[in-house]
Formats: C-alpha cells, structure tokens, sequence
C-alpha cells in the first residue's frame, strides 16, 4: 500500500506542477482579447479527445454498469450452494461456480457493487477529511497548521495494515460500510498534505486578500474563493482515493479480514486461494475478480492521467 | 554593419490560428551600437528578440533573413543556430534571475553551461572571474548558492555567464524590470561598460522603460502590435519623436519635477489591437488622434531623416 | 506632522517582527518604529525599494497582518488589534487595492463579482438602488458598464481590473484608500490614466496612501511623502521639499538613480548607498524637523544637513 501512496504521489507531483506560480517579476501583462472558450466548455473538448481518459473512463463505466444491471440477470444470489461444485463457465453458470458449488457470476458482480460501495464510501470520507484538514491547516497556519500537520504525519506514519488487522480482529466487521469507514478514517493523510501545499501557494494569491477586505471570514474563503479554483485537483484527487480503497478493500478482504458475510472481489480470490484453485485450474473463479480490480483501479488511474492532460495545458501535445 | 534584419516574421501557432508576433521588421545595427528596443506589453519586442536566438519552440519563422556580421543566421533551423548560440548570439532572457538552479551553486552552473558548449571550463575561469570582479562580484560568488545572492548580484552574474565567451550580439531581454533603483543604475551602466571593453560588440536591449534606455542606448526601436514604428537615437526619440504613438507614449511618462497639480499628462485611450487578426492597415489608426483616410493602406518603415526611420504617413509626409 | 487639516489615520512607532528559521528562533524586523500620518483628502506616498517595509505597512494599516509593537489609529479609534465585526466596519471606510491585477481576480468567477462581494455591506439594499451605486462608482472610474460588467477577468485589461478594484473601493463610499504599488504591472499608457483617477478623487475627498517603489509616480500624485528604507523612515515631508530638497544621503542616492528623459545619469553624481545599520534590535532612529514639513532621520547613518 505504500507504494500505491507513492506511485499518487507522482501523480499528484505532475499536478502540483499545474499550479505553478509566475515568476516573481513585475511583468506587464497583455491586454484582453475577445470573447474566448469558457473553461467548461474547453474542459469538455480537451476531456473528450484524450484517449487515456475516454478509454479509463469507459472500463469503469461499464464495470459500473455491469455491477448494477449484473446482478438482475441472475436469479441466484452469490452465497449460496446452488450448483454442481468447480463448474467451467456453461451456459447455466456464465462464469462457472466454485467448490462449493456456489454460482461465480453471481459472486463477481455482487463482487463488484461492494467494490464501488467501498470506493465511493472509504474515497469519499478521506477526501473530505484530507479537504477539510488540508484546507484549514494551509489557509490558517500557525499553531494550527502545526498541530494538524502533526496529526497528519502520524496517521500517515502508522502502517494502516496493520492497524486494519487489529481493529479487524476486534471488532468483528460485520459489513462493506464498516469497512469502507476504518480505509477512509486511515487513507486520508497524502490527501491533506497534497491539499495543504496548493492551499499554501493559492493563499497568497490577492484575489484572497480581496475577499478578506470584503468581510468574508475563514470558512467563507475556503469554500467559495479556494476550492473552486482547485476543482481539478480535488477531482483527481477523489478518484485516486477512490481506486485506493478499493485496493485497500481488497487486500483487506483477501486476507480475511473483511466481512465474511457478504462477498466481495477480494474475499472470493481469497476463497480461491484458499481452496487451491490454481492447483485445480478453476481459473475462472480467480481470473474474473482478479480482472475486475485491476479493471476498475486501472481504468481510474489511466483516467487519472488522462485528466492531468486535460487540465494541464502543458502537458497536451498540441 | 554588425547586424542586418530584411522582414522578419515570426508567429505563434496557438488554438485559435497564428498570433502574429512580428510583422515584416526590416533594420540594423551597427558595430558596437546598443540599440534599444522599447514598447508595451503585446507588442512583440521579446518576440523579436527571441527569434534572433531562436530560443522559444512555439514560434514559427514564416520568412525574413538576419545577417550578423556578414553571415546568415539560420534562424528558421534549431539546431542548426546551436552553434552560433552562446559564442556569436547571446540572451540575457527575461527572468534570468530566477533561472538560476536553486539546488546548484553558481560555479557549477557556469561550468555546465560551459562544458555543454564544448569550452573547458578550467580555460575559462580566470577570465570569468576576472570579469566578475570587474562587475563588483568577489571570487566566492562562484562557491555560493542563487539564493544567497540578490537580485542585482544575480543579474549581474547571469550577464557575465551570458557573455563570457564575447558574443557579437547581445539580447537583454528585460534585465532591469525586477531591480530596485539602485540596482538598475548598476546594470544600466554595466550594460555600457560591456560594450565599451568589447566584451560584447552590439546589444538589443528590450524594455518597455524607455526611461533607462534613454540613459543606456545609443538607437531606439519603437515597436507596436507587431511592427515597427520608429527607429532614431535616443536622443530623436525622446525629444522629437515623429510618429503619432511614440509622442503620445513619452508624454504620458510622470517624471520627478511634474506634478498632477501643475501638469496632467494624459495616457492613450484603447488599446493595442489584437494579434491573432489584426486590421489592415496601420494597426496604430484606431487609437491615432492624426488618422486619415490613407491609414488603411499600411505605411512603410521609411527615413526620414539621418538615421531616423518612422512608418507613418503622416510623419514622413 | 500635518499642518491643518484633519488627521485621519495615525500610525504611531509601528513594528513588526517576524520570527523565522527553525522553531522561530531569529528574528526579523521588517518594519521599525515608523511613525507617519495620512490627513483627510490628503495623498501620502509610501517609498522604498524592496525589503523597505512598505508594502507590510500597507497590510497592517488594512488589517491583514498584525502589529507586532505600535498603534494604528482611524479617526481616533485604535484599529490596529480589530475583529470580525470591528473589522468589517472599519473595511467600510478603508480599502485596499493591490499590484497584480490578474492576481486579485478569482479566475473562476466574472470579473464584477468583486462588486457583488461588497454588497453585504448593504443589508437589505433593493436591485435598483443597487445598480444604481454600481452604475455611479463606475462612471466615476471613468469605466463603461457595458464594456466590463458581465466579463471573466481574462477578458478585460489589466487597466480596467485595477479601476473596477477601485470602483469596488468607491462603492463603500471609503475615506482612505491603500493603493499597493496598484500600477506597476500596468503598460506605460494606461499607467497614467489610473494615477490622474487617483488625483481626481483626491478632489472628492478620498485620501490616498499611495505605496510604490516609483519616485517619479510618488511626486507626480502625493501631497506629502515617506521614504522607507529596510523598514524605518529616513525621510518624510511634503513632497516639493522631500524631491527638491533632499536631506538624507539615502534619499539623494534613490533620486540619482532614477532613469530620466531629461538628464542622462553621468551628468548626475553616482551616490552610493550610504552603510546598513546592522543591529536588528535597534530602535529607530529620531525624526528631526530640518524645516517645516520636512523630517529627517538622524542617528546610525548620519543625517543630512540643511543646504
């Protein structure tokens, strides 16, 4: 998990790259030109052109979709024992069953809502919390920058696998939620400090000063001045999070230590695994899931890229 | 002649067509004249300056020749003006100061720069510090970081690095703007002295402060939205400048002696034309108070007088 | 200091002292026991080249940096410890606007929401009264509504962004404006127009501190000006005696070095700038009166003498 960490890291690295500040020269600027392009409607011609982030997009898309229509072709329900056991993929049992004799299909695409539920649930509560400390720690400084910023550093410091099998063998998680919560509670850290140093150099620019000399107080400021003209930095960042913990997730789950009442992408390679498929050569109860993660996180991080083009003028090849 | 310039043009390719930066700009330069090239922001003075370096990717030469010393530039080619960059074309570029590598100190820096183009440094670095101290810079700048030194420390450093190997031609694209007062005295009159010991045969000095170039440079090329529109020496140019833009520009220039209460100077209403699709045309017509009918055909860069070049109708009537 | 008139804005033995380097254990002072005022409808000029402390004065007096020793007084009220709603009465009389244009306009947004960020200031105020205040602040900046209401900033010069700044400004109704260095990232020919706004508004009534590193700006606009260096006054006066009559070697070496079109500098004399006093914990050197309106520093460099 720590070289996810980093390999964001350099990701991000590109975008910060994006926020440049201008070389601290008086320069004269140029004059106004007529009626350009709004940035909306350039973000939509840029976005579309760029393969990465159309192909990233579409194999996410549709894993979506599957995961949301799939379960409604099926009148089976992934955990329970319906069918002749270690089954290649047969007309019946589209994607065969396991040695339990429980239908894979079904397995992969509940598999893969829990999947997205842990995405969208654990991404999204290290994004707000990475936003809201990342903010404040960078617009208000000081003593306060320095207190959170020693959070920040221990949490990040912590290895959440380990702390993740101690809580897990604890508290008995019970269901995807819970464990969306315990990812996003630990994964927000690099988020933070990613938002606390384009805070930092956003900070400085006068429009802030404009708004301070209008009333408006700190909150006000962060809302409405800052995080507008971060959007495309918050975006990227919500999808690395969100491929992160499904990753997580997925590791997780994979070890065991994830729910065992439902089923997930992680917790079936685990069932795999642990039934020795491979030795038996029931690929098609590993290669689905197996295929399914790396789908959608790679799918998002391609996008990603895709996206750090779209928003970095520089970076297109013209 | 030291350097020679038959219509020059230069344009960015962008989104939207070619921005057209440098529009036919015919001049030049004699041996050991500093000439400076002045106007406002838009109005493609760096352009120019560049494209005699060919140092920005972006610009695309669409015809013109430049002569330096009796031989063509290969202007149009990157890799071919390699050679004459550094040795017989030099630039001091705009924000030069802040280009110096925070991590590298300012001895290691000039010897990459020399090694890559092929001079042994240990060769050369008597002389460079030889000229350093002449700038008032000690020996040491060399063991020191960028950020140890300031503004006036480096920009002097950068001029020195930048002309260490005795170009015939030097770029300095505005090295005064970032410098407090006194520093810009320094660098103005270091900008002289260069040319004076020969480290440097001629310069084009870019700045929109015509202030300073009236102190530093011999010649003044006035430019506007991408032509030319008066070249004479400073001295023409400051007290009976001929075309329309350069009267009304040096009479909105506060000086310390005039005051709001006794005189009000007036500015010029508008504003520069746009690039990407210039009118035809004089491009000054809109914001002339002396237009007339004959300023829809453009106006040719004609003398006017000993040295003395204005592209107006007006003014060469 | 000023004779006649009414006193406005008071600054009085002002400092301010960052602390810096690991754990803030050194200290810098940026400013040093500056002591000047600004008079009703008056225009005082803050100069100095960088590191002078000028534009850290500016900040202070608006409240967006604190003193660190001193007070700063607005018609008798001491402003220089406000809060939240203290503040927000206090920006209704007393603006900022800053040096880059294009900085001080979130690109996201149209260029009049600056305007419209004000209008909390007017509680319960209807549309058309409103319009009416907008229509009347930008006539008064001589900007045509039509040519910038409704643009992003990108669409607009850097001359009608810095304008609108001061519209916004002249929609409070303020009594002192803070113009930081507001046109040196504009072109030589809109430079002037915003400069005589300054003067013309100056005839309203405004009072102006005016802070550049310009002389010549300075003595165009300013009815008195401050010199500034490493953040302590060495000279301050009524304008015509501080640039015709310059006392301190500091003051003689800026204008020497001023580029002129009408003097070339080797007709002038080379000043050098005269020793840095080194100690950081020094109090500021006293102000003497060499002639009515016209102050000099004396002590660690050594002050001038009337010629």
């Amino acid at each position: 998990m720590a070289a996810r960490g980093r390999g964001a890291g350099v990701a991000l690295g590109a975008v910060e790259a994006t926020e440049a500040v201008s070389p601290p020269v008086a320069t004269v600027h140029e004059p106004g030109e007529p009626t350009t392009p709004r940035v909306r409607s350039e973000f939509l011609y840029f976005a579309l052109r760029n393969w990465k982030f159309v192909l990233g997009a579409a194999v996410v898309l549709s894993c979506l979709a599957l995961a949301l229509v799939g379960p409604l072709l099926t009148d089976h329900t992934p955990l329970e024992f319906t069918g002749p056991t270690d089954q290649p993929p047969s007309s019946e049992y589209w994607f065969g069953t396991t040695s339990f004799g429980q239908d894979v299909y079904a397995q992969f695409v509940y598999g893969l809502r829990a999947a997205f539920l842990v995405g969208a649930l654990g991404g999204g509560i290290a994004w707000l919390l990475g936003a809201a400390i990342g903010f404040t720690a960078g617009y208000r400084g000081g003593w306060i920058d320095d207190v959170l910023n020693m959070l920040t550093n221990v949490v990040l410091v912590i290895p959440t696998l380990a702390i993740l099998i101690i809580v897990a063998a604890y508290l008995e998680v019970q269901s995807y939620s819970t464990e969306a919560v315990i990812i996003g509670l630990t994964s927000w850290p690099w988020a933070a400090r990613a938002v606390r140093s384009q805070t930092f150099s956003l900070k400085t620019r006068e429009f802030v000063e404009v708004a301070r000399l209008s009333g408006r107080n700190t909150r006000q400021i962060i809302a409405t001045e800052l995080a507008p003209n971060m959007s495309s930095y918050l975006l990227m960042m919500f999808i690395l999070l969100f491929g992160g913990a499904i990753l997580i997730g997925a590791s997780l789950d994979f070890l065991g230590l994830g729910p065992s009442a439902s089923i997930s992408l992680g917790l079936m390679m685990n069932n795999a695994f642990l039934a020795s498929a491979l030795l038996l050569g029931s690929w098609w109860w590993f290669l689905p899931p197996g295929l399914g993660i790396v789908a959608i996180v790679g799918g998002l991080y391609v996008m990603n890229v895709g996206l750090d083009e779209v928003f970095n003028p520089k970076l297109r090849e013209l | 002649m030291s350097l020679r310039v038959d219509d020059l043009t230069v344009y960015y390719r962008s989104l939207r067509g070619d921005v057209k930066a440098v529009d036919g700009a015919s001049f030049a330069i004699g041996d050991g004249e500093i000439m400076g090239l002045a106007g406002e922001s838009g109005c493609g003075k760096s352009s120019l300056g560049k494209s005699l370096i060919r140092m920005d990717a972006r610009m695309r030469h669409v015809r013109g020749r430049v002569e330096l010393d009796g031989r063509e530039l290969p202007i149009d080619d990157d890799s071919q003006m390699n050679e004459f960059r550094f040795r017989d074309v030099s630039i001091v570029p705009q924000y030069s100061m802040s280009a110096l590598t925070p991590t590298r100190r300012v001895g290691t820096i000039a010897e990459e720069l020399l090694e890559s183009r092929g001079v042994r440094f240990e060769t050369v670095r008597p002389e460079l510090v030889r000229r350093l101290q002449l700038v008032g810079l000690s020996q040491d700048v060399l063991a020191r970081y960028p950020i140890e030194l300031s503004g006036g420390m480096k920009q002097r450093t950068v001029m020195v690095l930048s002309t260490l190997l005795d170009p015939s031609l030097l770029i300095a694209d505005e090295i005064t703007s970032a410098l407090d007062v006194s520093s810009q005295r320094a660098v103005g009159e270091l900008l002289v002295e260069f040319r004076d010991r020969g480290f440097v045969k001629s310069m084009i000095v870019i700045t929109h402060d015509l202030a300073i170039l009236y102190q530093v440079a011999d010649t003044i090329l006035v430019m506007y939205a991408g032509k030319l529109a008066e070249k004479a020496s400073a001295e023409t140019v400051v007290h009976g400048p001929r075309h329309p833009y350069t009267q009304l520009l040096i009479s909105s220039l506060p000086e310390v002696g005039v005051r709001f209460e006794e005189t009000r100077l007036a500015g010029i209403p508008g504003k520069p034309p746009s690039l990407l699709s210039p009118p035809t045309g004089c491009r000054f017509r809109d914001r002339c108070p002396l237009a007339f009918a004959k300023c829809e055909e453009e106006p040719p860069f004609v003398e006017v007088g000993a040295g003395h070049q204005v592209a107006c109708w007006k003014a060469a009537a | 200091m000023l004779e006649g008139g009414r006193v406005m804005l008071e600054v009085k033995d002002v400092s301010k002292v960052y602390k810096v380097g690991t754990f803030g254990g050194t200290r810098l002072r940026a400013v040093n026991g500056v002591t000047f005022d600004v008079g009703a409808g008056e225009i005082v000029s803050l100069i100095g080249e960088s590191g002078s402390g000028k534009s850290t004065i500016g900040r202070m007096i608006l409240g967006l940096s604190r003193t660190t020793t001193g007070t700063i007084s607005f018609e008798g009220k001491d402003v220089s410890a406000l809060r939240k709603a203290e503040l927000r009465t206090y920006y209704a009389d007393v603006q900022g606007v800053f040096q880059d244009p294009f900085s001080s306009y979130n690109p996201i947004f149209k260029a009049d929401r600056v305007l419209t960020l004000v209008k909390g200031f007017f509680p319960g105020i209807s549309k058309s009264e409103w319009d009416a205040k907008v229509e009347a602040s930008l006539q008064a900046v001589r900007l045509d509504p039509s040519t910038c209401l409704g643009k992003y900033p990108h669409q607009l010069s850097g001359g009608q962004l810095q304008r609108l700044l001061v519209a916004r400004a002249l929609l409070l109704d303020i009594k002192l404006l803070v113009a930081d260095e507001i046109i040196s990232m504009l072109d030589a020919s809109t430079r002037i127009d915003v400069l005589n706004l300054l003067g013309d508004l100056k005839r309203r009534g405004l009072g102006v501190l005016f802070v550049t590193h310009d002389l010549s700006l300075g003595n165009y606009i300013s009815d008195r000006t401050v010199i500034l260096r490493h953040g302590e006054i060495v000279e301050l006066g009524a304008t015509e005696k501080v640039f015709g009559n310059p006392l301190h070697p500091y003051t003689k070496m800026l204008l020497s070095s001023v580029p002129q079109l009408h003097t070339r500098w080797d007709a002038r004399e080379a000043h050098s700038p005269p020793a840095v006093a080194s100690t950081a914990d020094a109090a500021a050197p006293a102000l003497v009166a060499m002639e009515p309106d016209h102050l000099v520093a004396t002590g660690h460099d050594g002050g001038g003498s009337l010629r």
